[in-house]
């Protein structure tokens, strides 16, 4: 079980803090307050799992006194454990919406599947999730169809992110061998029975969007295992940077 | 001679009355954000739910229910937060969503667009899905041209 909410705490505090990155960057005063609210709910979302997580392992080994901050800080790179997706670098306005329809699509399907889970813990956090992910989607959704049916420009660019970004979507669905008991168990859900929905939605989108989509025959691999590619590195050493050269400061 | 108040009503009244940080209108009792409070081995125990996962204000009202009990007199306190049932925009009172109205806020309506809260038209657009706070939205109304914060329907 810990493995399993570690991996989707990753994925909302990298994606999260790749949203920060926006903050007074964005193109517009609007988009730079609906980021800066997309990722605060990523970051609370993950503090929720990572506080979850700390129950968990503390439970089991009550001398460890872990904390949230203990995984969000003190973890290095192949600790993560996050989908490859969420860390890709924001690149241009379009790169950063069409990853944000890759991973809120998912979370979506994910949260809004995993309400009626047996864990009371992870059935509570997803009802509260997926009415979050919800706007997530719907305004990754708006600005992929406003920039694909747009200009050439931003058609061009829309198009090239989603090319770029298509090979990292499939990673989303892929669970570790030792959750198996805890799927068959009903106790979280088996993303994969959610592929062929998510695929539906994607081509939905893309379509309004006018955007060409072909699913690839292959997809990245290894966030889920801790193969990282070098983005992560960079993107940690900033967010871990104020723990780690001040250990234990607080305000 | 009056009945003694018990300790937990004291706490109640006093941590009702709070005001919400982004919503200064409306207390944190009228908002849903207050759950309970109660006696827990002598630690007066306060239990809040956020309205979203990522709401800052959270850790605000957290410390304003610390500080105002302490103020009374409270010396053992204990809040809490909880994530079930979630936080929604159903158990708003009506009495709550005409203040809201009367802060020049929309009230949410499910399933609609908002009226606006200024003249009550109904021919309103949306700018932004997301406002000053991640609670509202941004819209404005077509009649008399103000802008208007919308709290969403969660
Ligand atoms: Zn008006």
């Amino acid at each position: 079980m810990l493995r399993w909410v570690l991996a989707y705490a990753d994925d909302a505090l990298i994606l999260g803090h790749r949203l920060s990155e926006w903050c007074s960057r964005a193109p517009s005063m609007e988009e730079d307050m609906a980021l800066a609210n997309l990722g605060l709910d990523l970051l609370g979302q993950a503090r929720f799992l990572y506080s979850h997580a700390a129950t968990l392992e503390n439970a089991a080994q009550p001398e460890r006194q872990r904390t949230e901050d203990d995984y969000a800080y003190r973890r290095d790179a192949p600790q993560f454990r996050n989908a490859l997706l969420v860390e890709q670098p924001n690149g241009d306005f379009a790169v950063t919406m069409v990853r944000h329809l890759l991973y809120a699509s998912f979370a979506d399907l994910y949260w809004r599947a995993s309400v009626t889970v047996n864990d009371p813990a992870i059935a509570a956090f997803a009802a509260r999730s997926e009415k979050e992910t919800a706007y997530h989607v719907r305004h990754a959704t708006d600005w992929v169809i406003r920039l694909g049916d747009g200009t050439d420009e931003s058609h061009r660019r829309a198009q090239e992110a989603l090319e770029m970004l298509l090979p990292f979507a499939d990673e989303l669905f892929e669970s570790a061998p030792d959750q198996a008991p805890l799927i068959a168990a009903d106790a979280v859900v088996d993303p994969a029975g959610l592929r062929e929905t998510y695929r539906r939605r994607i081509e939905q989108v893309c379509a309004q969007a006018t955007l060409r989509l072909t699913w690839p025959s292959w997809h990245q691999t290894g966030g889920r295992h801790g193969r990282h590619g070098e983005h992560l590195g960079h993107l940690l050493a900033e967010l871990q940077f104020l723990p780690r050269a001040y250990p234990g400061a607080s305000w | 001679m009056v009945a003694p108040v018990a300790p937990q009503d004291a706490a109640w009244a006093i941590a009702s009355a709070l005001p919400d940080p982004e919503i200064p209108a409306l207390t944190i009792a009228e908002l849903g954000i207050l759950r309970g409070v109660e006696m827990i081995n002598g630690v007066m125990t306060v239990t809040i739910t956020p309205t979203y996962s990522g709401c800052p204000a959270t850790e605000m009202i957290k410390a304003d229910i610390e500080t105002a009990l302490r103020d009374a007199g409270f010396s053992a306190i204990a809040v809490r937060l909880t994530h079930s049932p979630a936080w929604t925009t159903d158990t708003l009172s009506a009495a709550t969503l005409e203040k809201l109205r009367a802060e020049g806020i929309a009230p949410p309506r499910r399933g609609q667009p908002p009226h606006c809260p200024q003249c009550g038209s109904a021919q309103v657009e949306q700018i932004a899905h997301f406002g000053s706070t991640p609670c509202k939205s941004l819209w404005r109304c077509m009649a008399c041209r103000e802008p208007f914060d919308h709290f969403k329907c969660h």
